[in-house]
């Protein structure tokens, strides 16, 4: 449960979300991520940091270079976390349909 | 088959958005939200108070399967027939703040309607945890179910 949790703190700030949609398309390097930013290297690199430490982003080791890349593992798990709020609903609607329906044709 | 009901909750703010459309008119989609014994079946909930009307209120209470009782209320801000229901949701003690729910209900043809559930929280970590009631519940179950037949087992 705390790894899921710290996955959610991890998204909630909006600098790592965007490094998540950034690394989405290509696998980037931490200058390459830091130069979509206004902020200071060291921070972006703290942001990166958490990132990886719930294993959101991997580091891949190419040449000299570190690329960071996403975990589609972990992504997954932020998918699967928001689906039982949606399968509730929709386990509602699909009551409030049927019985409406009846209702519909009994009228 | 694509899930009909979609959750809008990307954009890390504290809210979210609940879209579904359904193969009804939009005044039986309506008739669902206000008429007591309707939203008791659909909700799985007792109505204690549903007054449908700008400044009205609203009493639920729900019995889980352990036989607890869940007190819902709020009140209703905005109440446009077949079209909007803006109202408050507050769950009865818990630690969990009032929410504020903006209904829309849309026309799409004689026999098709929209529901957007715009869902304000008081703030973004409040969103995310009510996001994960349904998961942390689901796991309580779990347990509970784990629990029953470990007690069988001794």
């Amino acid at each position: 449960m705390n790894l899921r949790r710290d996955v959610f703190q991890a998204i909630a700030d909006p600098t790592r979300r965007t490094i998540l949609l950034l690394v989405a398309s290509q696998s980037m390097t931490a200058g390459a991520i830091a130069s979509n930013f206004e902020t200071a290297r060291p921070t972006v690199s703290k942001h990166l940091q958490i990132l990886v430490e719930c294993e959101l982003l991997e580091q891949e080791q190419n040449g000299r270079e570190i690329y960071y890349r996403l975990n589609p593992e972990k992504i997954k798990v932020i998918a699967d976390f928001i689906e039982p709020f949606r399968l509730m609903w929709d386990d509602r609607f699909n009551k409030l349909e049927a019985l409406m329906k009846g209702y519909k044709s009994t009228e | 088959m694509e899930p009909k009901t979609k959750i809008n909750a990307e954009d890390g703010k504290q809210e979210l958005v609940v879209i579904r459309e359904f193969d009804l008119p939009v005044e039986l989609l309506f008739k669902a939200y206000i008429e007591p014994d309707i939203v008791e079946q659909w909700m799985g909930t007792k109505v204690l108070k549903l007054e449908n009307k700008k400044h009205g209120s609203w009493q639920f209470v729900t019995t889980d399967p352990k036989g607890n009782k869940h007190g819902f209320n709020g009140v209703i801000h905005e109440y446009s027939l077949n079209q909007k229901i803006t109202r408050t949701f507050e769950m009865e003690n818990t630690p969990f703040d009032v929410q504020l729910e903006f209904l829309a209900f849309e026309k799409l043809t004689e026999n098709t309607s929209k529901l957007s559930m715009h869902i304000v929280y008081k703030s973004v970590a409040l969103r995310d945890q009510m996001l994960q009631l349904p998961f942390a519940q689901g796991i309580n179950m779990a347990h509970n179910r784990l629990e029953d037949i470990v007690k069988k087992m001794i």
